[in-house]
């Protein structure tokens, strides 16, 4: 018999080889970045798409999950109608759709001395920035991404810069298409920055979006970010963030997933100085057959970090939920703080919640702790409530609603926490009684 | 058993506003109510007394409605109406409010919030238009002013980082507002010191009214002396065993439960 180790690519493996070489002669960039992407398109060939032996990957398995891949978007522009999933929270815009910058579409007011590229001029010239930290992961999806890339936006805020009006960075997709954006994100020393990322498109279109996003925060920054996705209930949505957080800077990030029937989010965080402060929040709410996993990975490189972790989930339907949260201390990074709470709140007999925690810690003077929960809504609260009077209905959006708030008002911003929790809200609302 | 039928006549003509009757429920196997009777008329206030474990806890959540008791026999007959079948919410829509032994945390609710969503709820159930906001911060501010409960405590998520004294006053404030028929407090003593108590028991006081009856349960007399009840009930191994005026408090006090847990296992 003939051993045969070689595992047969999917269809999805064939499609995105078909397709990697009938773009890429026309994808944008310099010669550099024409290369890296061969180079990265070999390493996404040999690895091949996650599955369940792919450790960081185990509860997302794309060789079964990812059927088929859909073509790339049109070269003209498409017009988009959406439906502003954020009313009442005042934001620049900075429009993507479809992977491609659309200057015309957004709303730069605010932003003087802001600086927003599009990302497909800047490879063209080459930029150093595109890879600095997605270079770094050892993750195939983000290889892919690398190989793909068509768009995207760069933004960049000079030094001691105060941007008080939130910029929003939002990805339209306009039909059933492959779409694999970068961002680059630089943040200057001292300044203070509010970001919101949202993630929409068309219910019942199978698009799949591969998003990457690179951010460079600079020492004593403050950045709010927070994240939304909000794909249309066919899509699959693959998002990574790669940021790097210098000293004495403060990064509160918030993600908030509730569209797409697979979704993964992947957030790493890399502390590049001493005094780095991060409060890293999630709430998912799922329902139906929907799959979301939230993958984060926080790198304390250095002495002296903080970071604090808290991910709500709330599954209902057939919804599976995950977490993967992995922190890792380095030799030599004493005094580091890292505490990491897992919640899951299961609406229904048949969802589930798979939460997979990690410390890595090779320093002996930390605090590092987590802790992971799962269950069912809490029917001392629930009759306290019903003794008042409230309707059971209105009882358990109420409890819901308030699980969820203290991982989204963790972020620390009343503009944006509110927005968001009117997302919440309105989710809830969409259903009936829970129970 | 004399006690109880000398009440009884001595009610005779006044209209009840609880009237229980062999009322047994069960938590699985476990019997917990074994027949109690016991009618309150409109504007009286009763206490119930006992023992540890002799049900006047479930007692309480029977009335308020809480799912996971059983009740097997009996029934329970409010402003006439019966109330066996009728779920926690509509029952509050009623007019029964029941003051936690243990109010609960609810982190991410805030206190004005929730006031305000358990008075508009049990409005929109009766039929009367929801509350304006002036009006319904009118009304918050009057009753929190004479309960000592702070502007502060009223921003804070629901009960989350009250003392047991604060958590207290936040169930009478409750009461003030939703204006029950109805008021069934639960060791509302438990927990407070002297002047938490005088505070509570004040504004307690002031809530009583010819339309307004109330069941005080509690383990001691000392709430007695603060609330004056105009019947005590005794409640041993789940049932009303004793009745009489506020003296059988005193009595208790002296004798302490003994007697009753010997009658009971009898």
């Amino acid at each position: 018999m003939n051993a045969e180790p070689r595992i047969l690519n999917t269809p999805a493996e064939v499609t995105l080889a078909e397709a990697f070489s009938a773009s890429r002669g026309h994808l944008p960039g310099d010669a550099a970045v024409a290369a890296a992407r061969t180079v990265a398109f070999d390493a996404f060939q040999k690895k091949g798409l996650p599955h369940r032996r792919t450790e960081a990957w185990r509860y997302t398995d794309l060789r079964v999950l990812l059927r088929s891949v859909p073509p790339a978007p049109p070269a003209a522009p498409a017009s988009i109608a959406s439906a502003d999933l954020l009313p009442g929270l005042d934001r620049a815009r900075l429009v993507i759709v479809d992977g491609a910058y659309r200057p015309e579409l957004s709303d730069l007011s605010g932003l003087d001395g802001v600086e927003v590229t599009n990302l497909a001029t800047l490879l063209d010239k080459g930029d150093e920035r595109v890879g600095a930290l997605a270079g770094r992961l050892d993750d195939a999806m983000v290889a892919l991404n690398t190989a793909m890339m068509a768009g995207g936006v760069a933004i960049r805020v000079p030094a001691g810069l105060d941007v008080t009006r939130a910029v929003e960075i939002a990805h339209v997709t306009s039909g059933a298409y492959s779409v694999f954006a970068r961002n680059l994100i630089s943040v200057g020393a001292g300044v203070s920055l509010r970001i919101v990322e949202t993630f929409t498109g068309l219910d019942a279109v199978a698009s799949v979006a591969n998003i990457v996003t690179e951010a460079v925060i600079d020492d004593g920054a403050k950045v709010t970010w927070a994240k939304l996705q909000a794909e249309g209930k066919a899509a699959v949505h693959l998002s990574t963030t790669a940021v790097s957080i210098g000293g004495e800077s403060q990064f509160d990030h918030l993600t908030l997933m509730t569209g797409a029937a697979i979704s993964r989010s992947q957030s790493f965080v890399t502390y590049g100085g001493e005094f780095a402060r991060a409060g890293l929040f999630g709430a998912t709410m799922i329902g139906g057959k929907q799959h979301a996993d939230i993958m984060l990975g926080v790198d304390h490189a250095v002495p002296n970090g903080a970071s604090r972790e808290l991910f709500k989930a709330v599954m209902d339907g057939k919804a599976d939920g995950i977490f993967q949260g992995r922190i890792v201390v380095r030799p030599g990074a004493q005094k580091v703080d890292g505490k990491m709470m897992t919640q899951g709140l299961l609406l229904s007999e048949d969802a589930s919640f798979s939460v997979k925690p990690e410390l890595e810690i090779f320093a002996d003077d930390v605090q590092c702790a987590h802790g992971a929960t799962s269950g069912e809504i809490d029917e001392d609260m629930l009759f306290y409530l019903l003794s008042r009077g409230l309707p059971r209905a209105e009882a358990e959006t109420l409890l819901v609603t308030a699980f969820l708030a203290e991982a989204i008002e963790g972020l620390g911003d009343e503009a944006i926490g509110e927005a968001f929790e009117q997302v919440a809200r309105d989710w809830l609302a969409g259903r009936k009684t829970l129970s | 058993m004399t006690a109880v039928r000398s009440v009884a006549a001595g009610m005779n003509g006044q209209i009840k506003m609880l009237s229980i009757k062999n009322l047994h429920a069960s938590v699985g196997d476990r019997e917990i109510l074994r027949g109690v009777n016991l009618e309150v008329p409109i504007g009286q206030v009763h206490a119930i007394m006992g023992p540890n474990g002799s049900g006047k806890s479930t007692l309480s959540y029977v009335l308020a409605g809480r799912d996971g008791y059983d009740i097997t026999e009996g029934s329970i007959v409010f402003g006439g109406e019966e109330i066996v079948e009728t779920p926690a919410e509509e029952r509050a829509a009623k007019g029964i409010f029941l003051a936690f032994q243990y109010p609960l945390e609810i982190p991410g609710v805030a206190t004005m919030t929730f006031l305000k969503a358990a008075m508009n709820a049990q409005r929109k159930a009766r039929g009367e238009a929801e509350l304006t906001t002036p009006d319904f911060m009118r009304r918050v501010k009057v009753a929190a002013e004479k309960l000592n409960v702070t502007q502060e405590m009223l921003r804070r998520p629901l009960n989350v980082g009250f003392s047991g004294g604060e958590k207290k006053r936040n169930e009478i404030l409750q009461m003030a507002l939703l204006e029950p028929k109805l008021a069934i407090l639960d060791e509302t003593d438990s927990g407070l010191d002297i002047d938490a108590l005088k505070t509570v028991s004040d504004g307690v006081n002031a809530l009583r009214a010819p339309d307004r009856s109330m069941l005080v349960i509690t383990h001691y007399q000392r709430l007695l002396d603060h609330i004056v009840p105009d019947v005590v009930h005794v409640m041993a191994a789940g049932r009303i065993v004793r009745s009489g005026g506020p003296e059988l408090a005193l009595e208790l006090e002296a004798n302490g439960y003994a007697d009753y847990v010997g009658a009971a296992a009898a």
